[in-house]
């Protein structure tokens, strides 16, 4: 088996998997019907993404190893989905910023992977990119509209908006495998994303009228298994019919 | 997370990828036209139902008198011949 390949499609697909989850448990409690379908939407637009790159991983490991098994049968140090991505939905402001930070992210690294010398990661790159151009649009024209809206929804966005900026540089530190994919061509480039992440970051702030956080530290560790406190609770939700009744089927 | 203050309504129309007209689909509540358009996308086109949206905020539209049925439609219930059922159609002729 490729390890390399098979830790980097890991990388690709984990921080999907929980920031899906995360968006999941919003089903039937969204702000109104609208933006609950949504974000539904989003969430499930992040799992058919993930389920491609586990299939993948599947296959590469070999040895009867299905997408499930990757997904659900894990142990929370296995896990390498960045700390952003696991934080709780505290309030629509929270949701929606801890998504505008991972979608110019992810916009970004799959508009890369596009190019990517691994065709099947090329192929599952432009099916995600039309997704998460969609996913993008929608977090930053509620980051315009809270931050440009009303009083209490500047302050509720400019308070999110802070309080996640300690999370985002982690998005932008490359792990020892994707320094390996990059340079195989497989890979993306991390100053690139992040160049082109504070671009765009940048100028919905401003046009939102909110303040760009300035921060000097950065909250790490997801991507080499080491987790906030929230992950422990989302495995135990994602996992339970799993670890429950081993190998259950609908 | 409650709203105190409702957004206005909104009525959407999708056209098929097959079809030429814009049809009723159902209704959302969105701030502006912008946000109606997204939202009617969210709501509405999940199933691959369109390819175009239109939305008009309900307001908008006069409706007839539910009350005033009886006067403006019952006389053409005994009207078959404005049905142009007594002409055979060219196989040619499509979208009658």
């Amino acid at each position: 088996m490729n390890k390399s390949l098979y830790d980097y499609l890991i990388l690709l697909g984990d921080s999907p998997l929980i920031l899906g989850h995360r968006l999941s448990e919003l089903c039937g409690h969204g702000p109104n019907l609208e933006t609950d379908i949504a974000l539904s939407n989003i969430a499930l637009d992040l799992f058919g993404q993930v389920r491609n790159w586990f299939q993948y991983a599947a296959e590469i490991h070999g040895e009867g190893k299905t997408e499930d098994d990757i997904a659900f049968l894990r142990y929370e140090h296995e896990y390498r989905n960045v700390v952003l991505t696991e934080q709780p939905n505290k309030d629509f402001a929270w949701v929606i910023a801890r998504q505008f930070y991972f979608d110019a992210f992810h916009y970004s690294l799959l508009t890369q992977l596009c190019e990517s010398r691994d065709e099947r990661i090329s192929a599952i790159a432009a099916k995600s990119i039309k997704e998460v151009t969609y996913h993008r649009r929608f977090s930053s024209e509620w980051v315009k509209r809270l931050g440009d809206g009303t009083e209490e929804s500047h302050i509720r966005m400019q308070n999110a908006i802070a309080h996640f900026a300690m999370y985002k540089g982690e998005l932008f530190e490359e792990t020892n495998v994707e320094k390996e994919m990059f340079s195989a061509g497989i890979g993306a480039d991390f100053k690139l994303i992040k160049a082109q992440f504070e671009s765009f970051t940048n100028e919905v702030l401003n046009e939102a009228g909110l303040e760009i956080p300035q921060i000097d530290w950065t909250q790490r560790g997801g991507k080499q298994g080491v987790h906030s406190e929230h992950l422990g609770y989302i495995l135990a939700d994602l996992q339970y019919m799993q670890r429950a009744y081993p190998g259950m089927q609908w | 997370m409650t709203m105190k203050k409702e957004w206005p309504v909104w009525e959407v129309f999708i056209r098929s990828r097959s079809g030429l007209d814009h049809r009723h689909a159902g209704s959302v509540h969105a701030a502006d036209a912008k946000m109606a358009l997204e939202n009617a996308r969210d709501v509405y086109t999940r199933r691959q139902e369109g390819v175009s949206i239109w939305v008009v905020p309900s307001a908008s539209i006069t409706a007839s008198d539910p009350e005033e049925g009886g006067e403006l439609f019952e006389p053409a219930k005994d009207k078959v011949y404005r049905h142009p059922t007594f002409y055979d159609l060219p196989d040619e002729l499509t979208h009658m």
